[in-house]
């Protein structure tokens, strides 16, 4: 396949931070089957860039951002992080690796140790950092605290003590602690309500701005990823079927899987109708994917041709890429 | 730290749900015979303490005047001996008194040493699973499938009779239930975020296995461990009635058993007080640990 050399569309930085090319994961399954959860998975996120992973439950999303920290093995493919081969490390050398990476959970009720307090859980993440007990570590913690919103005197509770919105916090400001230069944010909002998803992603706004973080944004939600994310990839069944920046795919989705999405997307004004594109079916199971395309099966667009070949992620020019037979060049539907 | 109070954006209401504590004596509260068992045991562990204090009369200083004497309210009994004496002329009640001690020190000395053992096995095996959770798990379905009191006296009669080796006997016959709880739990609790995010901020396996996870897999093992003193006694007693337990002229409850079976049809009170007490002992561990684990199991919960 064509390896597609990735622009910022925008802003062009020297090197991106993590260039993943062709990532697969495949899990065993009970007589002998192979799960094909990942698929030949290309992503390029720049220093500073939010790149929001999109796609229905079972698409991969969540494998991919494991796999980049290598909380599930890879079965193949390469992960540069600012320079350094990842997938190459040995364990122990992981060990001091990972901490230049972290992750925010989706279910802020499993994602805290129940028996530990705030401080405590923070103290353990500032810990590996170097800080020995005493007033440097505190005053890092309540610092931490702050950052996120919360206060001092929430570090002396417990986690039961506190709403989704705030734990969801308490695992930003832990995540924060290492100081990562890489965070994967599988889901961080979609256990909360509206009103506190929205206070959730304002806060990683902000937080991307203040420090500079880079992030893979994991979610199924359309809206939320198009809001926090500078560019949008789009998976279905462990490959990916469009990658652009946030506005592009958006407003012009030119994959028919992406167009589906966009159109099931709800849109909170009642006099702009879109053109609802019905997606039949669910999605096929990842031990036998269909031939081809993996798309095919649901695509409203598909030709026989789709059963033939896997359609290769292909540059259509101003940055945006597309595994579509029926686009060409230039986004030009064929 | 100073507890000022710093304004935030979003300030949480201190009403919180209730701590698990007092939560926990909520649900236990509801439970009349769990309530009645703490009582008995917390009497017991009193009675035990006190032991010295309280008993009127040495538990192994023998007094030939007065052989097999029976309780105060039967005729011919005395307030000097207010539950009899045995047949070589010791005061009952202060037996039971010392048995008391004892029986507790040996439900909570096994209990402890077969928690430990167990939790560090369970906690093992469910963490690195394969071949390591194979060999635990299979040697304690195999110790499982014998009858525990033959597992105990075949130890036993390895090791030798004696409070010691019975002790370390029933242990070890207790010892499976603990690492199969503790592995169930461990298991689960791995699977957790915050298992993954220690191991994502860098922790050790070691801190990950008793710092983390450890913790939050206590309350099933405090239940098992509860109703495990009752089963602890019993077998211990058990042992000592038949002769390969605490030895003579030890106050243990189960060997005053043994040396008093000759007497059951003349004396009855010399063979019928050990077995209340084990009975009673036994019965408020069971109800105690019951309620425990009613109040800890959250599927229970109303």
């Amino acid at each position: 396949m064509t390896i597609a050399v990735a622009r910022d569309v925008d802003q062009a930085p020297a090197t991106p931070l993590i260039e993943v090319r062709g990532l697969v994961k495949h899990f065993y399954a009970p007589g002998g089957r192979i799960v094909h959860a990942v698929e030949d998975v290309d992503l390029t996120i720049g220093r500073g860039r939010i790149v929001g992973l999109v796609g229905e439950s079972g698409s991969g999303k969540t494998t991919v951002g494991r796999t980049l920290l290598r909380l599930i093995e890879p079965t193949g493919g390469r992960m540069s992080f600012d320079g350094t081969d990842v997938f190459a490390l040995s364990a122990r050398e992981m060990r001091q690796w990972r901490r230049r990476m972290q992750i925010i959970f989706q279910d802020p009720f499993s994602s805290l140790n129940p028996r530990l307090t705030i401080r405590a859980i923070i103290a353990e993440a500032l810990d590996t950092r170097g800080y020995a007990k005493g007033r440097a570590r505190l005053d890092r913690t309540v610092e931490l605290l702050e950052l996120v919103g919360l206060s001092a005197d929430h570090a002396s509770r417990y986690p039961h003590e506190f709403s989704g919105g705030q734990r969801q916090r308490i695992g930003i400001a832990r995540a924060l602690a290492v100081e990562p230069d890489f965070i994967v944010a599988d889901e961080p909002v979609s256990a909360l309500d509206v009103s506190i998803q929205a206070q959730v992603l304002n806060l990683m706004e902000d937080l991307r701005r203040r420090l500079g973080l880079t992030m893979l944004f994991i979610s199924h939600d359309l809206s939320v990823i198009a809001y926090a994310c500078d560019e949008i990839v789009v998976m279905y069944l462990g490959r990916v079927m469009e990658r652009g920046s946030s506005r592009d795919v958006r407003i012009a989705p030119l994959h028919p899987y992406s167009q589906a999405l966009i159109a099931a997307a709800p849109v909170p004004d009642p006099s702009r109708r879109r053109v609802h594109v019905p997606l039949g079916g669910d999605i096929p199971s990842p031990i036998a994917p269909p031939s081809g395309c993996v798309f095919r099966t649901r695509c409203p667009k598909a030709l026989p041709a789709c059963a033939e070949t896997v359609p290769p992620l292909t540059d259509v020019g101003q940055g945006r890429f597309v595994a579509c037979l029926r686009v060409g060049a230039g986004g030009v539907s064929l | 730290m100073t507890a000022e109070t710093i304004p935030t954006p979003v300030a949480a209401p201190n009403t919180g749900p209730p701590h698990p504590l007092a939560e926990f004596w909520l649900y236990f509260r509801a439970n009349a015979g769990a309530v009645v068992g703490l009582f008995v045991i917390v009497g017991l562990v009193v009675v035990a303490l006190l032991a010295d204090v309280i008993s009127p009369h040495s538990p192994i200083i023998t007094n030939n005047t007065v052989f097999l004497k029976p309780p105060f309210w039967q005729a011919g009994g005395t307030l000097a001996y207010p539950l009899g004496t045995d047949a070589i002329g010791r005061d009952i009640l202060s037996r039971l008194i010392h048995g008391a001690r004892l029986s507790l020190l040996i439900g909570i000395a096994v209990v402890v040493l077969a928690v430990f053992a167990g939790t560090v096995l369970g906690l093992v095996a469910g963490f690195f699973r394969g071949m390591i959770e194979i060999v635990i798990m299979r040697l304690m379905d195999i110790t499982l499938t014998l009858p525990s009191l033959l597992l105990a006296i075949v130890i036993v009669a390895i090791l030798g009779p004696g409070l010691m080796n019975a002790m370390l006997a029933v242990s070890v016959v207790l010892l499976p239930h603990y690492v199969r709880i503790a592995r169930a739990a461990v298991i689960s609790e791995v699977a957790k975020d915050y298992v993954t995010a220690a191991r994502v901020i860098g922790a050790g396996r070691m801190r990950l296995m008793f710092k983390e996870v450890l913790p939050n897999c206590v309350a099933p093992l405090i239940v098992q461990a509860t109703l495990g003193i009752s089963t602890a006694i019993l077998d211990a007693a058990a042992l000592g009635f038949l002769g390969l337990g605490a030895q003579p002229p030890t106050p243990e409850w189960g060997t005053m058993l043994a040396d008093a079976r000759e007497f059951v049809v003349r004396a009855w009170w010399v063979v019928t007080l050990p077995g209340v007490a084990i009975l009673v002992t036994v019965l408020a561990f069971n109800l105690f640990g019951d309620g425990l684990r009613d109040a800890l199991d959250p599927k229970l919960k109303r």
